[in-house]
């Protein structure tokens, strides 16, 4: 009995997290405008996302904005993480407080701030995307640094020693016997900043050229009473999204258990 | 002289970004936020916020969200957690994964998707603002409720509870006086990520045409009306609010470090 209200208490949590993205996913193959209506089977929602040049500009911006700033704050959360991991405990303990800023601020306090500061003080113009991406690489390299430090701390440090006895300079110790032991580290940086990006929409509505629009940002003014073939577009757009992050979490899972096999 | 790389010069590029975009900002918003427009300081702002009933009705009604959001989701999650940690390590994990998956989905489409359901079943969101806001961001942080309450509650040790059971305690009893007092860190965790965001997360609310105000969309609509000095002002009382719920966080991390250090003396 016991066991029957356990399982059936994790079903409906998993019933209310996924039946409104299975839902959608359904309806996103019908020519239904509204869910709960009956239509016939139709891909023209998928025809509409692809061939929409406004809908494509958005997607494809969205993930080049991403991969530059994962790509920007990987390098500088390694490289700070790295120098902050042999500094002096004193701008240690200073840099680890400042880096716990944007994890604990508000998101709409972060954009809002590098906002007043980028284009109210510096006059930096918007369009030009400075704003939008230290805005998001501001909100993002804390997280790269907290995610490559635990492995800086597991890692073996003779092994640095050894290198450095061996007539290795200090820089190429860093690239050959440092960066290798913390990849892993540096890899879910790296995923936890893609997806901040992906997910964000305070610092982008903040800091973004007026003329461009994230995922988030469009997705927020679509609702506000547009088109409805671009709401149903936007369907299909949720479960092309939903299908990548659960092949990829299958995907990562395998990589895991034959890393497991291996061992 | 001839110039030395030394290691510890690589945190300098990332000391001087975070000084320049973290706490420059962060200057700059308190420094607006004690000016008006002429520039000279001035306690104005805050005398105008507090002294307002439209703003404080604002604090009062997003402090609300966020304890509803916040008690809600602990409510589900916590029996959730708890289920996850006795299945057994590897499904357990496995089944960690499917809770928290939805958190890679980008929350705005996620929003849409919950709001064609409540659509659906309420024919206009309009007539339930407060009820749909709610189930919106129990919705969109579930799962970071789930998350840490799931890793304390792995971690925590069975033989605890087993000396309880052994000295005759009701289970009722070992769940309140055992179970329940070594999850407190997972709790603290999880509601420090759930109580601030739904308390500024103005999306929400804009997505299920709720036209009620949290502290999140002031910033918003002062943004739009380039008012720099009121929107800085929201932000140093969000904060504030933010070095409040860390300190008291910070406490009961630290009481569990504690605790463990005299656990291991015993």
């Amino acid at each position: 009995m016991n066991k029957v209200i356990r399982n059936l208490w994790i079903c409906l949590a998993l019933a209310f997290l996924y039946a409104p993205i299975l839902i959608l996913a359904f309806y996103s193959f019908t020519s239904a405008t509204m869910i709960g209506t009956v239509r016939e089977f139709s891909l023209e929602n998928y025809k509409t996302l692809f061939t929409t040049p406004e809908l494509m500009d958005m997607i494809l911006g969205t993930l080049l904005l991403a991969i530059g700033v994962a790509l920007l704050s990987t390098i500088l959360g390694t490289v700070g993480a790295i120098g902050s991991f042999y500094s002096h405990k004193r701008v240690r303990g200073a840099i680890e407080m400042s880096n716990q800023i944007p994890v604990v601020n508000a998101d709409v306090v972060t954009g809002f701030s590098v906002c007043i500061l980028m284009i109210v003080i510096f006059h930096i113009r918007k369009d030009t995307f400075i704003p939008l991406v230290i805005g998001q690489t501001a909100l993002c390299v804390p997280f790269v640094y907290l995610s490559v430090i635990p492995r800086l701390k597991k890692m073996d440090q003779s092994l640095y020693d050894a290198a450095m006895d061996l007539g290795c300079t200090q820089g190429k110790a860093i690239l050959r016997v440092t960066i290798p032991q913390i990849v892993p580290g540096i890899t879910s940086g790296f995923m936890t900043a893609i997806t901040l990006s992906l997910d964000d929409y305070f610092i982008a509505t903040y800091t973004k050229p007026a003329t461009f629009d994230t995922i988030s940002t469009y997705v927020v003014n679509a609702t506000k009473g547009s088109q409805t073939s671009i709401k149903t577009a936007l369907w299909a757009l949720s479960t092309i999204i939903f299908v990548v992050v659960v092949l990829f979490v299958i995907g990562m899972n395998r990589i895991g258990a034959k890393k497991e096999v291996e061992k | 002289m001839k110039y030395t790389f030394h290691r510890k010069q690589l945190a300098i590029p990332y000391a001087i970004f975070l000084l320049l975009f973290v706490i420059l900002p962060l200057l700059v918003v308190i420094f607006y936020a004690f000016t008006n427009e002429e520039g000279h300081v001035s306690f104005h702002n805050f005398v105008a916020f507090f002294q307002s009933g439209k703003t404080v009705g604002t604090l009062l009604y997003s402090i609300v969200i966020a304890l509803v959001t916040t008690a809600i989701c602990l409510l589900i999650a916590y029996p959730t957690a708890y289920i996850l940690s006795k299945t057994g390590m590897k499904s357990g994990d496995a089944l960690l994964l499917l809770f928290v998956l939805p958190m890679w989905i980008n929350f705005t489409l996620r929003i849409t998707a919950l709001k064609e359901i409540l659509t659906l079943l309420e024919g206009n969101l309009a007539f339930h603002p407060f009820a749909n806001t709610i189930i919106c961001m129990v919705y969109d942080f579930l799962p970071f409720m789930i998350m840490p309450l799931y890793n304390t509650l792995t971690k925590l040790d069975d033989s605890y509870v087993e000396a309880a059971q052994d000295l005759g305690a009701k289970k009722s009893h070992v769940f309140l006086k055992v179970i329940l007092p070594l999850s407190v860190p997972g709790i603290v965790s999880g509601v420090t990520m759930v109580f601030l965001p739904s308390m500024t997360n103005y999306v929400v609310l804009d997505m299920v045409y709720n036209s009620t105000f949290i502290m999140g969309s002031l910033i918003g609509s002062y943004f739009s009306a380039y008012d720099w000095h009121n929107g800085s002002v929201i932000s140093i009382i969000l904060l504030l609010i933010i070095c409040v719920i860390t300190a008291i966080s910070n406490r009961y991390t630290e009481n569990d470090k504690a605790d463990r250090r005299v656990g291991a003396l015993k």
